[in-house]
């Protein structure tokens, strides 16, 4: 091989790796990024059944239900506008308390949110990302709107 | 007094750097020899600036709460490991951790430095002081560390709980110096850039830095892995946070950067791509700080609700960024390629490690700013985790790890030999475990049952450099290549162990009651109220047995006040085979308690895999250190002539 046509071979195969990644990463965040709904949405059937979502908002006062197990609990969380009734088999973070912001990921079968992780605030500092508007908005006494 | 002796030396650091930057420009420009001046200054500003950072240190032992970082991050009451913690467990103190490093590899390039062309070398520590600089001017503008609160309050607010670790305590420092060593790599790559002098000699010089960096990044990563394992009490090693991604990038640019770098060593050759993938290096380092540092993570909002901070940092990244591609558009070009290779040889080996770690970079870096992309486009909100990182890169590094077994075996320039008849023992290994994990598990997810084959094909193959010569002859260098690609296969049966074989058991136990996971039974004796230094906590006790003896583990969940929270203390249990995870959840009505337990086969393989892959990059750097010991140091021969 002449020096010249290796640097173009080694210049083809640079840009090639280049563009493969841009396709791999293309397809791969098509469906498997999962998105943030709010319970108005999921109201509004704006996500689709079974696919992997994040849901957002305030564990409503008085739902949290225990379930005969132990470990699963049924809660419902709110934005004001919409309601999602959620359940979950696991144990919830520390901070993760009614009245108070969760982030729930999981799949949504037949109405009910089917969470596989519940995000809380860590500490009174941190708010889950998607939450941080709702929290602030809801001390603010505002109603959400969507 | 302290705090404003640590600023004085701050502002006097980025003046010195400032000097430094333009003894550079006179040099490039002159044919004035500004060698030991530079290498002076050079010197005298890491000093300042470690004393900036002894000063950081000294506020937050002696509890100043009249310093505002003190008062927001510390507290009378925290161990005092945890209070000098708390000096770089924070923004603006990890941020002067960071400069800190930054000038202080600075000043060991000057002062170390011997095989090294003189301009070059003068033309690197310009670069560095250039990097320096910016970053002394955000902490300057943007974040002082030193700035008062008064009067002073009585005490502190604390520092996170979660973060009062031993573990996590060291695991910055050891991350931020692979980060800012690689600043090094990047500042010889613009300096040669600067002077056209990119050869072997070069590549020489850089080796032990990126071996380094790069040992103390893989350092960082498993310890940080570990910590994320037993600490957060989720039991999982990974968790594809962007956070954790952005320690992995850089990792996957230096990984790529040091094996090119041998190319250029041995060869001359992959010039422009060596100097473009230090410069990547770098980048990324940068990158992944202003993730991390700008609070654009927490929200895209947040970021331009605040955004001095993060602007300022975006800005120091394109400035950078910017200027080195430009440099190298402008120069790269007219570097003379090297000596060519055959297809069949290690060069091209080298080149499709290069091209597999490259792609998989590229993965992760899209994967981590496209939900930052999303938000700041249509506002919408989206995560990306394991199932794009694991579905997409996953393959790839699993092709990569077979062909990390193939490549050492293959000569420079062109191969003639039967080299590939050596792997028949590795591959037979392969094909048997594969064979046999249908039959021991029919229901393996498929990255596991693909992984272990592979994982047993490469711990085979690693060792094949070694055999059929006398090994104690073989070079110190390949002596650490085998240890680290040793380490990928061990880490390797490790991940795909821990993801085909991790039996969980969730339930509510009342006291006296037992619950089984894997092979153990587990009795839950007794629930009892205990206290901490600085929290109270509840503790379970559990026995456990699989039949030859009992293991007593004590998960505990313990309550702070300052700041309030809870965490989760597992209870981890090491046996030869296998990890006993255990975490205590909360009461129940019926007066039983959630418990979650874990039985993880070979878990540890993970990161003792890790500590072998750091160990191979320590013995390679021993190696080339050494050898090069043994040059007497270009820049004293006048002196001494």
């Amino acid at each position: 091989m002449k020096p010249k046509n290796q640097r173009l071979i080694l210049v083809a195969a640079a840009m090639v790796a280049v563009l493969v990644a841009v396709l791999l990463a293309m397809w791969g965040l098509r469906d498997r990024a999962s998105y943030f709904y709010t319970p108005a949405e999921i109201s509004a059937g704006k996500a689709a059944q079974g696919q992997t979502i994040r849901l957002g908002g305030m564990v409503e006062q008085g739902s949290i239900q225990p379930q005969g197990d132990g470990v699963t609990i049924r809660f419902v969380l709110t934005d004001g506008e919409g309601r999602t009734p959620v359940m979950y088999r696991g144990i919830v973070p520390d901070l993760f308390r009614e009245g108070s912001g969760a982030v729930a990921e999981g799949q949504l079968k037949n109405g009910t949110f089917i969470a596989d992780t519940i995000l809380a605030k860590h500490d009174e500092r941190y708010v889950p990302p998607e939450l941080g508007n709702l929290v602030a908005e809801h001390k603010a006494g505002k109603t959400l709107e969507r | 007094m302290i705090a404003e002796t640590g600023l004085a030396a701050l502002w006097l650091a980025a003046g010195l750097a400032a000097l430094q930057f333009l003894l550079m420009v006179i040099a490039l420009r002159t044919t004035l020899d500004v060698g030991r001046t530079i290498r002076a200054v050079a010197a005298v500003q890491g000093a300042l600036a470690l004393t900036a950072f002894v000063m950081l240190l000294l506020v937050f032992a002696r509890s100043d709460m009249s310093v505002a970082l003190v008062f927001e991050n510390s507290h009378t009451a925290k161990p005092f490991i945890y209070k000098i913690a708390g000096a770089w467990g924070n923004h603006e103190g990890s941020m002067l951790l960071w400069v800190t490093v930054l000038s202080g590899a600075g000043a060991c390039l000057g002062l170390l430095s011997r095989q090294t062309h003189e301009r070059t070398l003068v033309a690197a520590l310009g670069a560095q002081a250039a990097l320096a600089l910016g970053f002394y001017a955000f902490l300057l503008i943007a974040s002082n560390p030193f700035a008062r609160l008064l009067p002073a309050p009585p005490n502190g607010k604390g520092l996170n709980p979660l973060l009062q670790d031993p573990g996590l305590a060291f695991h910055p420092p050891t991350l931020y110096f692979g980060y800012v060593g690689l600043s090094v790599a990047f500042s010889l790559a613009v300096g040669a850039l600067l002077t056209g002098e990119v050869d072997a000699k070069l590549a020489r010089a850089m080796r032990p830095w990126v071996l380094g960096a790069w040992t103390l990044l893989t350092l960082g990563i498993t310890a940080g892995s570990y910590w994320a394992y037993y600490e957060l009490g989720w039991g999982g090693y990974w968790f594809w946070d962007p956070v954790e991604n952005a320690s992995l990038m850089p990792w996957l640019a230096a990984t790529a950067l040091l094996h090119s770098i041998n190319v250029l060593a041995a060869r001359g050759a992959l010039k422009a791509w060596t100097m473009m993938l230090a410069v990547v290096a770098f980048s990324m380092s940068m990158v992944g700080t202003f993730l991390v540092r700008s609070g654009i993570l927490t929200s895209v909002h947040a970021f331009a609700i605040d955004p001095q901070r993060g602007t300022f940092l975006l800005a120091l990244l394109a400035i950078y960024v910017g200027a080195a591609f430009i440099l190298f558009a402008v120069r790269g070009a007219t570097l003379k390629e090297g000596a060519p290779f055959e297809l069949v040889s290690r060069e091209t080996g080298l080149v499709v490690n290069n091209l597999l770690l490259s792609v998989i970079l590229g993965i992760v870096f899209l994967g981590t700013l496209y939900p930052l992309f999303v938000e700041a486009v249509s506002g919408e909100k989206l995560s990306v985790g394991a199932p794009y990182f694991n579905a997409v890169a996953g393959p790839l590094a699993l092709v990569l790890a077979i062909l990390v077994g193939i490549g050492p075996l293959l000569s420079w320039r062109r191969e003639r030999r039967p080299v590939f008849k050596q792997l028949t023992v590795p591959a037979l290994l392969g094909v048997t475990v594969f064979v046999i994990s249908f039959i021991v598990a029919p229901a393996m997810g498929v990255l596991p049952r693909v992984g272990l084959p592979v994982a047993m094909f490469l711990a085979g193959a690693s060792i094949l450099p070694l055999v059929g010569r006398n090994p104690l002859r073989a070079p110190i260098a390949t002596w650490g290549m085998v240890v680290a690609h040793l380490g990928i296969a061990v880490s390797l049966v490790g991940m795909a162990m821990n993801a085909a074989f991790t039996s969980e058991r969730l339930a509510v136990v009342r006291p006296n009651e037992t619950l089984t996971v894997g092979p153990w039974t587990v009795l839950l004796k007794e629930v009892t109220p205990t206290a901490g230094q600085n929290f109270t906590a509840i503790e379970a006790e559990l026995r456990a047995t699989r039949g030859d003896g009992i293991k007593v583990l004590k998960p505990q969940t313990r309550y702070f006040t300052d700041p309030p929270m809870e965490t989760n203390e597992a209870a981890i249990d090491t046996f030869w085979n296998g990890q006993l995870y255990t975490v205590i959840g909360k009461p129940d009505p019926s007066g039983g308690w959630q418990l979650r337990l874990w039985w993880k086969p070979f878990v540890t393989l993970i990161w003792a895999g890790g500590v072998l892959i750091a160990l191979g990059g320590a013995i390679a750097m021993t190696g080339r250190v050494r050898r090069q010991r043994r040059r007497k140091p270009e820049w004293r021969k006048e002196r001494y002539a």
